[in-house]
């Protein structure tokens, strides 16, 4: 496989709902190593691409292809275990388990006994070790025996991260990771997604216009289903049809937070 | 948590020197038998969180194969009961595998069908004695050396075997499975994009719960000597889920107190009420759903909890 080729590509595809079309012919190529933003308007139809990507839902027509495989048909655990995985608009944690057992349920998996049930629980222990890093990796490391459900909500989108880099993804998805978030918090989610880029692809939807020109190397805009412009930041918001989606008119140029 | 330790070690006493101290083996026998049923049913209801409407199926499965196994064919009982647990298992799994996709009153209405398939397939069959079930089946040797026929040698027996599923539960809800079957049912779309296929957890969970509910059924035939249409029946599903939820669902206690009682009401009011115990069951399940939630357990777990949290 040459580094060159794109690590996920879709191909014209398209997700009919009962006489509504919410994707309609999506053709994407994200480049290995890079993060990759998706946005548009609300109702663009971003969040129903993810879940045709992670196979929530299965589409009308049309391919996916990651590292060059066919993955339309799989099942969506499947597809996790190829090394794409999601994080979820609203923070997805496990609310009555320690912070550190939410962590540690991502990691057991490559531990290779969760079908045993006839297993002590302690057998679990020799994952705390790396658990606490990937903790510590997001400043969570003083929290690792607090109850998920007490966590502040910027703290849980952390811990969703770091589950989610838990699975060691090839290609990471997180839905709005900055999303009902303070300043603070959107500056330090943000350098995380930049520390979690190295040696991986992201691909996100974001509405924080600054977080996406700040670390952002290729955007694509969506409208009512299809693809409307890619390209760079300055590329992007200079597009007049973009602009257009965005503000309901050219006059004004694209500008800040949404 | 000590005053727990204290608890169990009382019952545990109270169980070893039950026939010692004038409690009827028999009664105790069938409360035993109806606390695994519930113990198993809770694994299912409290611990994956499916509720089945349909558990009568697998408890009278596993009771008539064992019946028939030890009257007919004179296996010893330990082996007959395997026979049980083994067809409780794979009929678990056929029902499981077409339901397990299904969620909440779909999954229900299921079990509930294949359930009532089940109960018409046990009146008409020659095998399992129409309308009068099994009779007369005999306990027969342990290991083909030791008599079951004496009360209080079964009763250790099922003391045994009792003490041997509440640890099992206990295990499997703290083992590594135990951990993937929380995660979904925290948060089961999370569990799936971190890589594991939920509906083979849960069809595990459910066969499991299937086994130990025949084991529950297998060793009811041995105490009673019989198996009929009432063991099969849907209002032994709905049953177990009463005494699941009084005692209290996902609790480890709960179902054990919630037999208990079930059975001691069954048993103390029924030749002095007649058939007004199954209303006087019902208010108590009324008040239960209305005012405690959680069921006994439940609720006092939460109370010291709260008492340890201000103290």
């Amino acid at each position: 496989m040459n580094a060159n080729d794109p690590i996920l590509e879709t191909l014209n595809l398209v997700k009919e709902f009962k006489g509504f079309v919410a994707v309609n012919g999506v053709s994407l190529k994200l480049k290995r190593g890079s993060i990759h933003a998706l946005i548009g308007p609300n109702g663009a139809g971003k969040t129903t691409v993810f879940n045709l990507l992670t196979k929530f839902l299965a589409p009308s027509s049309g391919m996916i292809f990651f590292n060059g495989v066919d993955i339309t048909g799989e099942r969506p655990a499947q597809t996790a275990r190829r090394g794409i995985v999601r994080s979820f608009q609203i923070s997805a944690v496990f609310p009555h388990m320690s912070v550190l057992e939410n962590v540690r349920v991502a990691l057991q998996r490559r531990l290779g006994n969760s079908y045993r049930f006839w297993q002590p629980e302690n057998s679990l222990l020799q994952l705390n070790e790396h658990a606490m890093a990937l903790l510590a990796d997001v400043g969570l490391e003083t929290f690792a025996d607090t109850l998920t459900v007490e966590l502040p909500y910027g703290r849980k989108r952390a811990l969703e991260l770091a589950t989610t880099l838990a699975t060691e993804p090839e290609l990471m998805l997180l839905d709005e990771p900055t999303q009902g978030m303070g300043h603070e918090d959107v500056h330090r989610v943000t350098e995380m997604i930049r520390k979690a880029a190295v040696n991986r692809t992201i691909l996100m939807v974001e509405h924080n216009m600054s977080v996406v020109s700040s670390i952002a190397d290729t955007i694509t805009v969506m409208q009512r289903g299809s693809v409307i412009a890619e390209g760079s930041y300055a590329e992007v918001s200079a597009n007049p049809q973009v602009i257009e989606a965005y503000m309901g008119t050219t006059d004004t140029a694209l500008q800040g937070a949404h | 948590m000590r005053l727990t330790t204290y608890v169990y070690i009382a019952l545990a006493a109270l169980a070893v020197l039950a026939p010692l101290i004038g409690l009827y083996p028999v009664f105790v026998m069938k409360l035993l038998c109806f606390a695994i049923f519930a113990c198993a049913f809770n694994l299912l209801l409290g611990y994956t969180g499916l509720l089945s409407f349909g558990h009568a199926a697998y408890f009278g499965a596993a009771a008539y194969t064992t019946g028939y196994l030890v009257k007919t064919l004179h296996w010893t009982p330990e082996v007959a009961i395997l026979g049980g647990m083994a067809l409780a298992a794979f009929s678990g799994l056929i029902v499981g595998a077409m339901a397990i996709r299904r969620q909440g009153i779909y999954f229900a209405m299921i079990t509930l069908a294949l359930a009532q398939m089940l109960y018409f397939v046990c009146l008409q069959l020659k095998l399992t004695g129409g309308e009068d079930g099994l009779q007369g089946v005999p306990r027969g040797n342990l290991f083909g050396m030791l008599s079951l026929s004496n009360d209080t040698t079964m009763y250790y027996f099922v003391l045994a075997l009792f003490v041997t599923v509440f640890l099992l539960i206990r295990r499997i809800v703290h083992s590594p499975f135990g951990q993937i079957l929380k995660a979904i049912r925290e948060n089961e779309p999370r569990a799936v994009s971190l890589g594991y296929d939920v509906e083979r957890y849960k069809l595990l969970a459910f066969v499991l719960s299937t086994t130990l509910a025949g084991l529950a059924g297998s060793l009811k035939t041995l105490v009673f000597g019989f198996a009929t249409l009432s063991d099969v029946h849907w209002s032994m599903s709905g049953e177990v889920i009463l005494m699941t939820l009084l005692g209290g669902v996902g609790t480890f206690f709960g179902p054990v107190l919630g037999a208990g009682i079930v059975v001691a009401l069954q048993d103390n009011l029924a030749d002095k009420v007649g058939s007004w115990v199954s209303v006087i069951i019902g208010a108590i399940f009324v008040v239960c759903v209305m005012a405690f939630r959680r069921g006994l357990v439940g609720e006092a777990q939460a109370f010291f909890g709260r008492k340890k949290k201000t103290a």
